[in-house]
């Protein structure tokens, strides 16, 4: 499937949109269901009324109140993952127009301005469909496992205060913190596919999100303690070599983590440490 | 005898660092969440977390003032103790983070940058861009999931807590475990464990819009509460000033924006139809700074909102005409704003459309934040000054240093725990600290403060109390058999009375209209301005969605991945908290911090510096009642916050109590 993304429409003409949203108008959204894992897959519209300001979440909220499909068949309330409705928790990720994004900064006005317009949900691809729009990410985390993604600090005792950093050094690891393993990255990634069997979560592909978070770790005083720990396990299976530079991560990533530059970083810890590991052994 | 587990429900800051701390101390950890800890609604806090540090220390401030500063801001109605240790704690608190890896802000020399937030004169708040919260939960997932990976911590998430599981009545009243449901599966189980720590977080929810995320609904507490739990304050509900109006929440505009220089004000002419960049200084109203020249636009969060709700309700002087004020940054450096503000300017602009470097912002309050939550008690510590301590200048010298101030004794089986033995309850779910009115920037430091300090306590517990002389696992299955039983029981007859043939629109019964009316409802009667014959109205309201709830039908009757179900679920348990929000509201008959009463707009010492205690009866009612403060620490003194013109408040009955 050819994704476009939310990301490729500019700025300008979400705004131009949003300039000419007809008040009053009804929109339809069409939603990809799915009863369950191993269900059929059916599509059904809603007709739902727009209000200034409404994004994707109140379109599903109006819908759980009067689920009724839009040639008046009662139907259930669609499913979704939702949290803080601010873009920052990541929770409400899915394929809206075909784009993957955030759905509660998905604003009615800037895509669907005019009388009729459709909206197009649908759940992320790249993940296991637990019911209509909600899919199971819990292999997002486990990446963040395989690449030891903490600093192995000496306990919660007070014991002073962490390594200082200079602004610009606090700037670039912001940047990657900010990562909210929302998955966007994953499903526009052309290398990542799905992956429903748990046991093969350690040799598959890691993903953009976790090669960037491997560099933020390896940047910290403390943490690259476990630097070559990290790299060793970028080395093997479902690691760096698996990025066949697309691009598309670093372009629908929503919080703008550098991805792109930190998987190169990474590529090149990767490529010294095995150099390392060649010459003196596996230390 | 197999080891005594320990079950942390809730996933957010407070209960993360309860599960690090109690798994440390090499007791294995259950943690029990809604969604992936990651997402938890810690996330959302914005502008940073307060502490003593050394640049304010030298300039005159202490932990002691930070103590005076929550108290005070607070109205006097926290217990005094437990916000001693807490401030105390701060500064540690702050290096633990810095530790794990929180990219704190940092100035030219590396330090860690502070600022300005309400409620100080002092810099003394510590941050992570604009999206602080965000960052201290991911450090503390992090060190989580290395407790994870080393099995320590063992997650249930996307699994519903539904009760607490108790054996024993009134004061013997002791917790075994809870009752709990996978969200996908619906598979409804029990889990035995020596402690149960709840750290659930608010129930904004219950207001309908809010700046909470959706899981906030308040429903864990209400189970407690049915179980027994009282559940305290719960009338103290924070109005946040500054949120963005949506259709389908409230978002957080953080006061790290005033703090960092942003300024609140509307045109002086009353319709004023130009842009706002078009309207000259002198033609702006700049309300806070001209009531408040101390404090200006940095005025505890009940004060600005109170204001911004006159100028906007009472002298219709909002912004084209409809409910809102300007927050204005854009007289500042925009790549400044950048650095400091970056994620939620992000924010704004994204979902109005406006870039806030350029424009001001609209904005108008929220509900944000519950100072009252479930009731706890603690152990004194070793400071007891015999007669309490008067004003408290900055530069004075503090009359209680760190080392020998203990607010709280460390490890006591009891801190931090409800009336039930064995059930804690930690961060915002606790309503220890924040008093009548919660300082900005102290909601991230009392949730990691709970986890530490009362962690060891719950440790303690399992190791020393009830578990120990009759271990959780010896007790008879037919006790968690009982529970899963009510639980399913619920599930049954809420999936038993589906919509079938009747109109699923119809509002009567149905979960989504009920919730909806309860939260237009709570905001019109229980926020900003609250008077006693509207909170009687919404009683009755209250009554009236009760009575439909009842016959609440569902639209979808499945056993799969069933959130209409949860939702419905929850709105029965909101409908029960609720009334005692409402009910305290009520019967709290003065003004105190956030809680604001027309009707009585004085503080009244004598028979209201008391906690308001709710409890839920077998029968299904409700009860309120009130029990003293505990406040031997600080003698409490009328809260101006230096305000300039004639009309504050009369402080008469204040008065006769500091006297005393």
């Amino acid at each position: 499937m050819a994704i476009a993304y939310a990301h490729e429409s500019t700025a300008d003409q979400r705004r131009a949109n949003r300039q000419k949203a007809v008040e009053g108008r009804t929109v339809i959204c069409k939603v990809k269901r799915c009863d369950g894992p191993g269900k059929p897959t059916r599509w059904e519209s809603f007709k739902v009324p727009v209000e200034p300001g409404m994004n994707v979440i109140a379109c599903l909220k109006h819908i759980a109140q009067n689920p009724v499909t839009s040639d008046g068949r009662t139907t259930t309330p669609v499913v979704y993952d939702a949290g803080c409705l601010e873009e920052v928790c990541g929770a409400c990720t899915m394929v809206i127009n075909g784009k993957v994004r955030q759905s509660c900064s998905c604003l009615i006005d800037e895509y669907a301005p005019r009388e009729g317009d459709t909206m197009t949900l649908e759940p992320m691809s790249k993940f296991p469909v637990i019911r209509d729009l909600w899919v199971d990410r819990a292999r997002v985390f486990n990446s963040l496992k395989r690449i030891k993604g903490w600093v192995p600090i000496d306990g919660t005792y007070a014991l002073g205060p962490g390594p200082k950093e200079t602004q610009a050094q606090q700037q670039v690891r912001y940047d990657i913190s900010e990562c909210m393993s929302c998955g966007c990255c994953m499903e526009a990634c052309p290398q990542f596919t799905i992956e429903p069997d748990e046991s093969k979560w350690d040799t598959s592909f890691v993903g953009p999100h976790a090669l960037a978070q491997a560099r933020l770790f390896n940047l910290h005083g403390v943490g690259k303690v476990l630097k070559n720990d990290r790299l060793d396990e970028l080395m093997g299976p479902g690691g760096v070599s698996d990025c066949g530079n697309a691009q598309n991560c670093v372009k629908v990533c929503p919080k703008g983590v550098p991805l792109t530059e930190s998987i190169g970083a990474i590529g090149r810890q990767v490529t010294l440490r095995s150099f390392a590991r060649f010459f003196k052994g596996n230390k | 005898m197999s080891q005594e587990r320990v079950i942390v429900v809730g996933g957010g800051l407070a209960g993360l660092a309860a599960s690090v701390r109690i798994a440390e101390a090499g007791v294995p950890v259950d943690l029990f969440s809604m969604v992936p800890v990651k997402r938890s609604h810690s996330v959302c806090a914005q502008g940073g977390i307060n502490a003593c540090n050394e640049v304010a220390r030298q300039q005159g401030y202490s932990e002691y003032q930070h103590f005076d500063e929550t108290l005070y801001g607070g109205d006097y109605l926290a217990d005094q103790n437990p916000v001693l240790e807490m401030t105390n704690w701060a500064p540690e608190i702050i290096d633990l983070l810095d530790r794990m890896g929180v990219p704190f802000n940092r100035t030219p020399e590396m330090n860690r940058d502070l600022r300005l937030f309400g409620g100080s004169l002092f810099k003394r708040t510590h941050f992570a861009g604009a999206t602080t919260g965000q960052q201290l939960l991911y450090a503390l997932d992090e060190q989580t999931r290395r407790y994870e990976a080393e099995g320590r911590i063992t997650k249930y998430e996307f699994w519903e807590f539904l009760w607490p599981i108790t054996v024993g009545e009134g004061e013997d009243k002791r917790c075994v475990g809870i009752v709990a449901q996978d969200m996908r599966t619906m598979q409804i189980r029990s889990f035995r464990a020596g402690a149960v720590v709840m750290a659930t977080g608010g129930c904004g929810l219950i207001f309908g819009k809010s700046t909470n995320s959706v899981i906030c609904t308040g429903g864990a507490a209400s189970r407690c509460m049915q179980n027994g739990a009282w559940y305290a304050n719960g009338e103290m509900i924070q109005v946040h000033p500054t949120a963005i109006p949506g259709a389908d929440k409230l978002r957080l505009m953080s006061e790290s924006a005033r703090g960092e220089g942003g300024r609140v004000w509307v045109p002086r002419k009353k319709g004023d139809t130009r842009k706002p960049t078009d309207i000259p200084e002198p033609e702006r109203l700049y309300f806070l700074e001209e009531k408040y020249p101390d404090y200006g636009n940095l005025v505890p969060r009940d004060i600005a909102s109170r204001e911004i709700f006159d100028i906007c309700v009472n002298q219709d002087m909002g912004v084209a005409g409809q409910n809102q004020v300007y927050l204005d940054l854009s007289h500042m450096d925009p790549d400044y704003l950048t650095r400091k503000l970056g994620g939620i300017l992000e924010i704004y602009e994204k979902f109005v459309g406006d870039d806030p470097r350029h424009t001001p912002m609209r904005i108008f309050p929220g509900v944000h934040y519950s100072m009252g939550g479930m009731w706890t008690t603690y152990t004194p510590g070793s400071y007891d000054p015999g007669a309490r301590h008067g004003v408290h200048n900055p530069g004075d010298v503090p009359p209680v240093g760190t080392e020998v101030g203990r607010g709280m004794q460390h490890g006591a089986h009891n801190n931090m725990m409800t009336n039930i033995t064995g059930l804690y309850a930690f961060g915002e779910v606790n309503f220890a600290f924040h008093g009548a009115t919660r300082l900005g920037a102290n909601a991230l430091l009392s949730c990691i403060f709970d986890g530490l300090f009362s962690g060891v306590s719950v440790v303690n517990y399992v190791h020393d109390g009830a578990p120990k002389s009759d271990p959780t696992d010896a007790l008879d299955q037919g006790v968690f058999d009982r529970a899963v039983a009510q639980e399913q029981a619920k599930v049954d007859r809420l999936i038993g009375s589906p919509v079938g043939d009747s109109d699923p629109t119809d509002p009567t019964h149905n979960p989504y209209a009920i919730g909806h009316e309860l939260g237009v409802e709570m905001t019109a009667a229980s926020t900003v301005v609250k008077t006693g014959p509207r909170l009687e109205r919404c009683m009755k309201k209250l009554d009236e969605l009760t009575q439909r709830y009842q016959g609440v039908k569902l639209s979808d009757g499945g056993m799969w991945t069933n959130q209409t179900l949860s939702y419905a679920r929850a709105v029965g348990d909101m409908l029960i908290l609720a009334r005692v929000i409402a009910e305290g509201g009520l019967l709290r008959k003065e003004s105190r911090g956030s809680h604001y009463r027309t009707d009585y707009p004085d503080r009244d010492d004598p028979n209201f510096m008391k906690t308001t205690i709710g409890k839920y009866h077998p029968d299904g009612s409700t009860s309120i009642e009130f029990i003293p403060v505990r406040a031997d620490l600080v003698q409490p003194r009328a809260r101006t916050y230096g305000r300039k013109d004639g009309d504050s408040k009369s402080q008469s009955k204040q008065e006769t109590v500091t006297a005393s």
